[in-house]
């Protein structure tokens, strides 16, 4: 395994420092004449990004993205773990598919690959899947959702939480009132009104978070809340939090960013669930993104076909990329208006999402030791987003020709670069 | 004009007012022994209809073929929701094959919008009715039906002010009516004052910031009103637990003769059809002389003729209306050629 002799890197932020990649793991200040010599002058050095909710798609949509696509993706934006989502055919509600998952994550060697195994069988919401063999699983899944659909049976939820407990699981809540959000297409607002598209209302997202946090307290378990998109759910958890309850939550980057306004070109690659939402929305999750209310970035990288997003807005899918842009929008919506420091990046982008998957190699403080999981990334330059530069399958990003800031400029993973020079390794 | 019509929002005061100019025109050739213009000779017009609409797709072949054009039908139902050819494949199909303007129905909201942006057609684009987004060719058959019946001076150049200060009532499920959406912002755009009435489950999320007054209460509307459209409720919004009943609706919010004495002497009844007779509107209501339905109708073909002759290039002798200009326009003379202009 080659070396790494990383010079003038600002960790965190902070001053310029060296620091060697060495054997898989961190060494301070020590240098090495056979290690390959990174200029890292002005370059920003982060722990390993780790994603809470990214969609890889495999098995059974290999043409949206596959585990060595998806992972590539992931190094690209500067993650060194993911979080495989449950909603694959077939559905990870099994220890042989956790299994696969995560054995194609390993054999990709891009990025490590923590399978997210379902609450219900088939994300049907009837009868909880066979979570215990899955947290035994040689994939040791600790994150259980059947995100892309709510749990919404309050019995269920109850037992899925509780039972959780057993193996210091926790279930990642899509939160979503199905009635209240049936054939829903938008943010439900003035423009959705305008636009004819039926509406998503906050209230669907808030009533769902409401209850679940008042579960998660009752059965005294741990509830993590997928992708929260508006102003009163953050009100909500802000509360939750308050009481003591052992809630997190996330914010995907495009709910950071953008809004419902974008809807009103009819052009489905905005189409996403929960949607976006208001300037209102997005400002109170920057504020709870900076107070510590929300707990993580998690990117919901969505990869769909190219034909599933070129049609009419009711035909498409729902979804969006995100794992090559997340650091980008948390640096133009996050870093650029101070609202977070660097280490405070660290924290929501590595060391939170971490603690709250239970990953032990990743989310680590770059210190002497420390696992060699690090992203160097350059937070002067700016680029206009192209969408055929991705390494993903898929297309879909909703930057495409935005102007972000920052570059990865490489990315280690176990101390073996998958990313260099901004190219994969 | 823009190059497409896709919403209501897309006309100004003055290309609305255009339209209606052109449409009276054009109406008054119902009245000639031929029937026939060749403005739009050579031009081809396809009706795209992903839903089933007789009568609109009727009314824009007719309109088309009055002023020569060829005209294709083409009925794709069951869109591409349903696994069908999808409207991309559609539209690169008639592209292929040529057409100067595509009339376009379709089920999804903002389709007709996609497929004027997405560099599918080079075709002018037509919305005739998306999902619960907009029907613009009703809202101005509408205004021309109100301009006609209401309007304070004669439609002509320079007209001023044909519905300012006029009251419209639009009645019944405003939520997933593209009609009552294209018809608020073109009156309003055409000055007139207009009031949507529904049980407050009827109205969209955010009503209150269209340019409307909006009511719960139609009796204490309907006095006041200039006109009353009336809109078709579906029997089936009483399964999505939006009225308990279809006898309460009636009973609440349905044009019957009792309502109808309260109106005006003036005032006009519209509906732009299909009619739900007992839900909506009494058959009494429906057939009597205040009812300007049939009317409707005949409207418009003059007004989509009007459409389809400004969107295909015979806008020009109109773009600079001139007020002393003699009320006959020249462009709509029979031996003018809209592909010339």
């Amino acid at each position: 395994m080659n070396s790494y002799l990383i010079k003038g890197a600002r960790i965190l932020g902070g001053e310029p420092s060296d620091f060697l990649v060495r054997g898989g793991a961190i060494a301070m200040g020590e240098t090495d004449a056979n290690a390959e010599v990174i200029d890292a002058t002005g370059l920003i050095a982060l722990p390993g990004l780790v994603d809470l909710h990214t969609h890889l798609r495999e098995p059974g949509r290999e043409d949206a993205e596959t585990v060595l696509t998806g992972t590539q993706a992931a190094a690209m934006g500067g993650f060194t773990a993911v979080h495989a989502m449950a909603n694959t055919d077939p559905v990870a509600d099994t220890a042989g598919v956790v299994e696969q998952v995560w054995r194609l994550g390993r054999e990709g060697g891009y990025c490590d690959v923590y399978p997210v195994g379902a609450v219900t069988v088939r994300l049907a919401g009837q009868q909880l899947a066979e979570l215990g063999a899955m947290a035994d699983s040689a994939a040791r899944v600790r994150v259980f959702s059947d995100d892309g659909h709510c749990v919404s049976d309050a019995v269920l939820m109850r037992r899925a939480l509780e039972y959780v407990k057993a193996f210091d699981g926790v279930v990642a809540q899509h939160a979503q009132e199905p009635r209240l959000t049936e054939g829903a297409q938008m943010n439900e607002g003035e423009l959705s009104g305008r636009l004819g598209l039926a509406g998503w209302p906050a209230v669907a997202e808030e009533a769902v978070i409401a209850r679940d946090c008042l579960l998660a307290a009752h059965v005294g378990s741990r509830l993590h809340v997928c992708h929260v998109s508006t102003a009163g759910s953050v009100e909500l958890i802000r509360q939750a939090k308050a009481s003591g309850w052992n809630v997190t939550a996330e914010v995907t980057p495009h709910h950071l960013l953008l809004t419902d306004e974008l809807a009103a070109s009819y052009d489905p690659v905005f189409k996403v669930n929960p949607p976006l939402r208001t300037p209102a929305d997005t400002e109170a999750l920057r504020a709870g993104l900076a107070d510590g209310t929300i707990d993580a970035v998690a990117t919901d990288h969505a990869p769909h076909p190219f034909e599933d997003k070129d049609c009419e807005w009711a035909a498409a899918a729902f979804g969006m990329l995100g794992l090559e842009t997340a650091l980008s929008v948390v640096q133009q919506t996050m870093v650029d208006p101070g609202l977070l420091t660097w280490a405070d990046v660290a924290d929501r982008m590595s060391y939170a999402p971490a603690r709250i998957g239970r990953v032990a190699d990743h989310g680590r403080p770059l210190e002497d030791g420390a696992p060699a999981n690090v992203v160097l990334y350059d937070p002067s330059v700016r680029r206009v987003v192209e969408a055929g530069e991705s390494v993903s399958l898929s297309r879909n990003t909703p930057y495409a020709g935005m102007e972000l800031p920052g570059r990865v400029v490489a990315t280690f993973l176990h101390g073996r670069s998958t990313v260099l020079d901004g190219k994969l390794a | 004009m823009k190059k497409h019509l896709l919403s209501a929002a897309d006309l100004t005061r003055d290309d609305a007012e255009l339209v209606l100019r052109t449409a009276e025109e054009l109406r008054s050739l119902a009245d000639r022994p031929i029937k026939k213009l060749p403005a739009l000779r050579g031009r081809t017009v396809v009706n795209l209809f992903f839903e089933d609409s007789t009568r609109t797709r009727i009314s824009f072949e007719a309109a088309a073929k009055r002023l020569s054009a060829d005209v294709i039908n083409f009925s794709a139902k069951g869109s591409s929701l349903s696994k069908g050819e999808s409207l991309k494949d559609t539209a690169l199909t008639l592209e292929a094959m040529g057409c100067d303007a595509v009339v376009i129905r379709h089920g999804a909201s903002g389709a007709p919008h996609r497929l004027a942006n997405s560099g599918w057609v080079r075709a002018s684009v037509v919305n005739a009715g998306d999902g619960t987004h907009e029907h613009p060719t009703q809202a101005l058959l509408d205004s021309f039906t109100l301009y006609r019946h209401l309007g304070k001076s004669h439609l002509g150049p320079g007209n001023g002010g044909g519905l300012d200060g006029r009251r419209i009532a639009i009645v019944g499920d405003v939520l997933h009516s593209r009609v009552a959406r294209s018809n608020a912002l073109l009156l309003h755009t055409l000055g007139a004052e207009v009031t949507l009435v529904a049980p407050p489950t009827l109205f969209p999320v955010g009503v209150e910031s269209w340019p409307v007054e909006t009511s719960y209460d139609l009796d204490g509307v309907l006095p006041k009103a200039d006109a009353v459209m009336m809109l078709r409720v579906q029997r089936e919004r009483m399964n999505g637990g939006f009225f308990p009943t279809a006898r309460e609706y009636s009973r609440r919010y349905g044009l019957d003769g009792r309502r109808m004495a309260t109106l005006q002497d003036h005032t006009i009844v519209m509906h732009p059809g299909p009619m739900v007779r007992g839900m909506e509107i009494t058959a009494d209501v429906a057939d009597s002389d205040r009812s300007v339905i049939v009317e409707q109708v005949t409207n418009g073909v003059a007004v989509r003729m009007a459409v389809l002759y400004l969107l295909l290039g015979g806008s020009e002798p109109f773009e600079t209306p001139r007020p002393s200009a003699p009320q006959e326009p020249p462009a709509i003379s029979s031996d003018a050629e809209g592909a010339d202009a």
